[in-house]
């Protein structure tokens, strides 16, 4: 067992020394190029915090969809080859929205402030 | 160039591992001309193997000129014995060309009313440059379009649901082969484009142009990707696709149909979704390792999320 701080907290840490203390000293690329990496580290945090449940969230999904067992990577390339030869469709029940959920769990990681995104998870009052 | 007696103020504007663009001044006597450098270094050139290449580059946005497109002059085009790779040097144009603050930022309110109508106008135009003389460009029927996009999305290697169900919609819905193909920028999006309060001022990054179905510019401009946060403006995030189809109109564009502009948005987001999908094993094999690399590929999901949206619209 490792010991703390755990690296969540290590990765917080960095992402803050990048943009309070490093970020105000630079400009023009090299300021650019800190806050694309400030936000590789948040994406990073995000990965490990929320990749390991979706995952396995997705596995059994696609278990379901599928009708048998087997890894992430393997039973993703099944079910394209499913969707490419016809057999499984857009009304296949269970398609959709495993679909949904599965690219709601990669943007929750990769972009949360997508606009799409956001407005999935609060849509417009009519 | 010739006249020139110095160049002053030079520095790097952008620009990643394979193309660079530089501001510098150039001083003819006592007068400073602001001027823009773009090169490819040599050592990555025909990386980005669907680009055309700088000097090819200079030549269109020469031809769009005369046709009337908002481009900047073309005042030079590097030569072997400069010994600094492809380029050219062109005319400064002072404007923004950063998307975000093209859609949002409230000094371009005003022009944001009418840019989605000069950008149709603008396409149109440049749809209507004539095509005999440009061979150097690849011809891109509609389904062989697809079936390159396809065969890309089958070399990357890695299956994604999303993709595979969209290239499916897409399959279904190949627009017929139009009558004559013509010149298609290629890259016409918000953030290609230079803008002032005042409007439209240029059109960019003509590296990707071939000739191919012309309504795939008026798709690229309305993919959800270059909309910057304004998702309810289809149209580069500053206008509608009524307005864009106006002003194609109004510059002489046979206007599609509703579903021939649907399919080249699906298709632009997948092909943008398969650029960023491609940049993962070039970060990973080190030929382009910056963090900048590695998060455009992590930005392949957003293009599933707009993709589920036209295929699998939530009722």
């Amino acid at each position: 067992m490792q010991d703390k701080p755990p690296p969540d907290e290590i990765l917080a840490a960095i992402a803050r020394l990048m943009r309070e203390e490093l970020l105000p000293q630079m400009s023009g690329r090299s300021a650019f190029m800190l806050r694309v990496a400030a936000n590789a580290v948040d994406l990073v945090q995000r990965q490990i915090a929320l990749a390991a449940a979706s995952d396995e969230e997705e596995r059994a999904r696609l278990i379901t969809l599928l009708h048998h067992d087997g890894d992430l990577a393997q039973l993703n390339a099944e079910l394209c080859a499913a969707i490419e030869n016809g057999e499984i469709r857009t009304e296949t029940p269970g398609l959709a929205e495993h679909l949904w959920t599965t690219t709601r769990a990669k943007l929750a990681v990769d972009q949360p402030n997508y606009a799409a995104y956001r407005r999935l998870a609060n849509p417009p009052k009519e | 160039m010739p006249g020139t007696s110095a160049i002053c103020n030079l520095r790097r504007l952008s620009g990643g591992a394979t193309q660079e663009t530089w501001f510098f001044e150039a001083l003819y006597g006592d007068r400073a001309t602001p001027l823009i450098l773009r090169r490819a270094p040599r050592a990555f050139q025909g990386e980005e193997r669907q680009a055309i290449g700088l000097a090819n580059e200079a030549l269109l946005i020469g031809l769009a000129h005369d046709a009337g497109v908002p481009v900047p002059k073309i005042e030079y085009v590097l030569q072997p014995s400069d010994d600094m790779g492809e380029g050219f040097i062109a005319q400064f144009i002072d404007g923004e060309t950063l998307g975000g603050k093209i859609a949002r930022d409230p000094k371009f309110a005003e022009a944001r009313k009418t840019l989605a109508h000069a950008c149709g106008e603008t396409a149109a135009r440049i749809h209507t440059i004539p095509t005999q003389r440009l061979t150097m460009l690849k011809r891109w029927p509609p389904r062989v379009r697809f079936d390159e996009l396809f065969r890309r999305y089958k070399t990357d290697g890695v299956p994604r649901p999303v993709f595979s169900l969209a290239f499916e919609w897409l399959r279904e819905r190949i627009p017929p082969e139009p009558e004559c193909l013509r010149l298609v920028h290629g890259d016409f999006r918000n953030g290609n484009l230079i803008v002032g309060p005042d409007g439209l001022r240029a059109v960019l990054d003509w590296e990707l142009a071939r000739i191919g179905d012309p309504i795939e510019d008026l798709g690229w401009m309305c993919v959800g990707s270059w909309r910057f946060g304004e998702i309810d403006k289809p149209a580069g995030g500053f206008g509608t696709r009524e307005d864009l189809l106006a002003g194609y109109a109004a510059g002489g564009g046979a206007a599609p149909s509703r579903e021939h502009l649907a399919y080249w948005e699906v298709f632009g987001s997948l092909n943008w979704g398969l650029m960023c999908s491609g940049m993962a094993p070039v970060f990973s094999s080190g030929l382009d390792p910056s963090i900048e690399r590695a998060m455009i590929a992590r930005r392949a999901s957003e293009t599933e999320i707009d993709l589920l949206n036209y295929i699998l619209a939530r009722s």
